[in-house]
């Protein structure tokens, strides 16, 4: 590392195969992370559009039951273990978090590389699960995962194995936070997308342990019988239910809470205003992170709990509405009076905040006790995860995307493209996801093969975007692609963004910058720097 | 152990300051460790809720382990960590063979470890106590075997409460095997870090100023040693 030239980016370093597979860059290890990923999410996603081809209709459509149940489990594992979870924090954290404290590389590079191979050993176990696929759904309830006569333990081993690069990632993100800041960069100045990508890596850490653990005794329950989770062995499935959801609620925001680091470093840019209410939005982050380790039975409202701890449980959800209602505010003040610039990052930024919205205020439906219980279990709660992942993780990780991308590879995508890519993206999205509110709403249960007929008109309309959809991304992906290897020149900072990672070279050198850099002093006052734009005079009073 | 001594020599190696360095390295093993607790906390917890579900079936079944066996473990263990701890202040006072030799003797009082437990699974599975399969106790008046159904036959249990009482004592040696298991794979896992340290030693990787790596392998040892001291009470002696 000590002979990379300042003046030759990290691209041009190290070109072979070879010099990509065994780089300890943490930039290159992120591009690797960032193509495996979306290899699997196209593959998820193409589950998915059977799934729902499968659903146009009442009857056996296109496969049969068992299928059905192969491919829903597929989509719904795939998804969650391949791809939104390392998702955000292993691509475009990998990528950033060095640049953005001003660090040279993450605090342990080879252990970088290594939860990266991690990883794909872990994703490699799962896929053989795909000789005699699994038909459980990702969640691998007890008692039928003991049962099911499919490959769930290599499913459920890959899930074990890829969370050890979860926690990997985790610690070596909380340490490279703690000791690796440049000079002047206090905890108060840290850019948002640092402070989401820290609380997240504290839930790295903190949850995976607790799921590995109760996949290890699922997988004991089906190699000895061991009868933890089994009733007929003394046994309680129930439990299986509480340690799944310990760790899998606090993923969820895992999940999202890298998506809110990138929004907030993406709207001031584009409206050119100051973060509005910085220290909120910041802290904001670390208590969504507290409280979701306590709000997990409300996945278990009708799975058979005592009414007390059902009120308990219901009553600490809402506790995660106020933190990110919190982020909410503050992102729609930021944008109150700005000069906004109507380019491809901040549209899918403000497409975040709006299906993110959604996402949340129908989460208050099913945190309340008694509509959960008419709800659970329906499209209701489908439409509103998928808002959450799909129209929040998912959309976030391209804005992000599409705003990085000239200084991850020296080139522009089309403007234009991107817009129709966006437009698709949006309506599809839309057109998909929420007539399922009203599927939901009507009494349609979740994870069903077959349907009465009435419910035919909402799931064709569903069935129909979800072409839009999962063509949006073959046009988006397919677009970056060819702007990353054919797309113009990019200067270097075309966005005349404050923040760090923008003041070196892009693409950046192997050590990200010539000469440790010194942290600005504010990485987000537009309203003192730009007085070109309209409002320019009240932004000062607001900054 | 003088600790301004090695302070000093500490802070003025190179490889110290590179990336994460000394200070970086331990915040990450600490974390490490923390996930290794986790690990081992689901286990507890899910032995704490059958423990109250079970009370009865628990309390008998603890009988059948050899609390002399244990025991030895447990000291075996404890003086492990004493010898790892000596090979750390070896190192950072420079002593590099005398450090050697004390990873040494670690290492043979984990194997020492691994020899006992053997015996004391071999001796189970000679009374056909596999994980979830159980049908032998130590009835604690008579200090003899006697077998699941004998126990409670000598209890006049009726069909139901035989039934259960069956059940509480699979899942006792379910969390006996599970738990000790994990367990004795981390101490193959300690055994076989210390040993590349051992050898990386042998080579002169480490010395008063730099022996990192060392300071986490004895860490995780200290885990593993930790972890034991609250596995030991739990099966063998609480009833």
């Amino acid at each position: 590392m000590s002979h990379a030239d300042a003046s030759v980016s990290y691209l041009q370093e190290g070109r072979s195969v070879w010099g990509w597979l065994s780089t300890t860059d943490h930039k290159k290890i992120g591009i690797m992370y960032l193509y495996t990923i979306l290899t699997f999410f196209i593959l998820a996603g193409a589950a998915a559009l059977l799934v729902r081809l499968e659903l146009i209709a009442p009857g056996p459509t296109i496969v049969d039951q068992q299928v059905y149940n192969i491919l829903m489990t597929f989509h719904g594992a795939a998804m969650v273990f391949l791809f939104i979870v390392p998702g955000i924090p292993a691509t475009l954290g990998n990528i950033l978090l060095p640049m953005m404290i001003g660090a040279k590389d993450v605090a342990f590079p080879r252990l970088n590389l290594m939860s990266y191979y991690v990883y794909l050993v872990g994703a490699m176990i799962a896929l053989i699960s795909l000789l005699s696929p699994a038909d459980t759904g990702w969640t691998f309830y007890a008692p039928y995962s003991l049962k099911s006569g499919s490959l769930v333990i290599w499913l459920t081993l890959g899930a074990f194995v890829m969370g050890f690069a979860s926690i990997m990632t985790g610690f070596n993100f909380i340490v490279t936070i703690h000791r690796m800041r440049c000079p002047g960069l206090t905890w108060n100045k840290l850019p948002l997308f640092i402070w989401a990508m820290y609380a997240t890596s504290i839930l790295q850490v903190l949850a995976t342990p607790v799921v590995g653990m109760t996949l290890v005794m699922l997988i004991m329950e089906r190699v000895l019988d061991i009868g933890i989770f089994n009733p007929a062995k003394g046994g309680d499935p129930i439990l299986f239910e509480s340690f799944f959801w310990f760790y899998s609620h606090p993923v969820v925001y895992i999940m999202i809470l890298p998506g809110f680091g990138i929004i907030g470093e993406i709207l001031p840019v584009f409206s050119r205003r100051p973060i509005f209410g910085y220290k909120a939005v910041a802290y904001s982050s670390l208590a969504i992170a507290l409280v979701s380790f306590i709000v997990w039975g409300h996945h278990m409202f009708v799975s058979g709990m005592s009414d007390w701890s059902r009120w308990v449980f219901s009553f600490l959800t809402f506790f995660v509405a106020v933190p990110t209602a919190i982020k909410i505010f503050n992102w729609i003040m930021t944008l109150w009076k700005g000069s906004i610039h109507f380019e491809a990052p901040m549209l899918y930024a403000l497409g975040f905040v709006f299906m993110f919205s959604i996402a949340g205020l129908t989460g208050i439906h099913l945190a309340v006790l008694v509509t959960d219980v008419q709800l659970h279990d329906t499209y209701f709660v489908v439409a509103h995860f998928h808002y959450t992942m799909q129209g929040g993780t998912v959309v976030a990780l391209f804005a992000g995307l599409h705003y990085w991308f000239p200084m991850f590879t020296g080139r522009r995508y089309n403007e234009k493209m991107a817009f129709w890519g966006w437009l698709m993206l949006f309506i599809g999205f839309n057109l998909t996801f929420f007539p399922q509110f009203f599927l939901g709403m009507e009494g349609m249960p979740r994870r069903y093969f077959d349907y009465l007929p009435q419910f035919q008109t909402w799931h064709a309309i569903s069935t129909v975007g979800s072409w839009l959809n999962g063509g949006s991304y073959i046009f988006i992906l397919g677009h970056l692609l060819y702007a990353a290897f054919r797309g113009e020149k990019a200067e270097q900072n075309p966005y005349q963004s404050l923040s760090l990672e923008w003041q070196t070279t892009a693409p950046p050198p192997t050590t990200n910058f010539a000469h440790t850099p010194t942290f600005p002093e504010s990485i987000y006052d537009y309203g003192t720097m730009d007085d070109g734009h309209a409002g320019g005079h009240s932004q000062r009073k607001a900054g | 152990m003088s600790a301004s001594t090695h302070a000093l020599y500490r802070d003025k190696h190179p490889v110290h300051e590179e990336l994460g360095g000394y200070e970086g390295a331990k915040l990450g093993m600490w974390l490490f460790l923390a996930t290794e607790l986790l690990l081992f906390g689901v286990l507890f917890a899910l032995f704490f809720i059958f423990h109250g579900k079970f009370l009865e079936p628990f309390k008998a079944a603890h009988h059948t382990l050899d609390k002399v066996m244990g025991g030895l473990n447990t000291v075996v263990l404890i003086v492990s960590s004493l010898s790892v701890a000596l090979g750390l202040d070896a190192i950072q006072r420079g002593r590099r063979k005398l450090s050697m030799i004390c990873m040494g003797i670690t290492i043979a009082l984990a194997g020492t470890f691994l020899v006992v437990k053997y015996f004391e699974y071999s001796e189970k599975f000679h009374h056909h106590i596999f994980p979830g399969n159980a049908t032998m106790l130590k009835d604690d008046a008579v200090h003899e075997i006697v077998s699941v159904d004998d126990y409670i036959a000598r209890r006049n249990m009726g069909p139901e409460e035989a039934a259960d009482f069956k059940k509480g004592v699979n899942l006792f040696f379910t969390f006996y095997f599970m738990m000790t298991g994990v367990h004795g794979l981390h101490v193959i896992i300690g055994m076989t870090v210390l040993f590349i340290i051992m050898l990386k030693m042998g080579g002169g990787r480490y010395s008063h100023w730099y022996y990192t790596p060392v300071e986490n392998g004895a860490l995780y040892w200290h885990l593993v040693d930790l972890i034991w001291i609250y596995l030991f009470p739990l099966f063998y002696l609480i009833s």
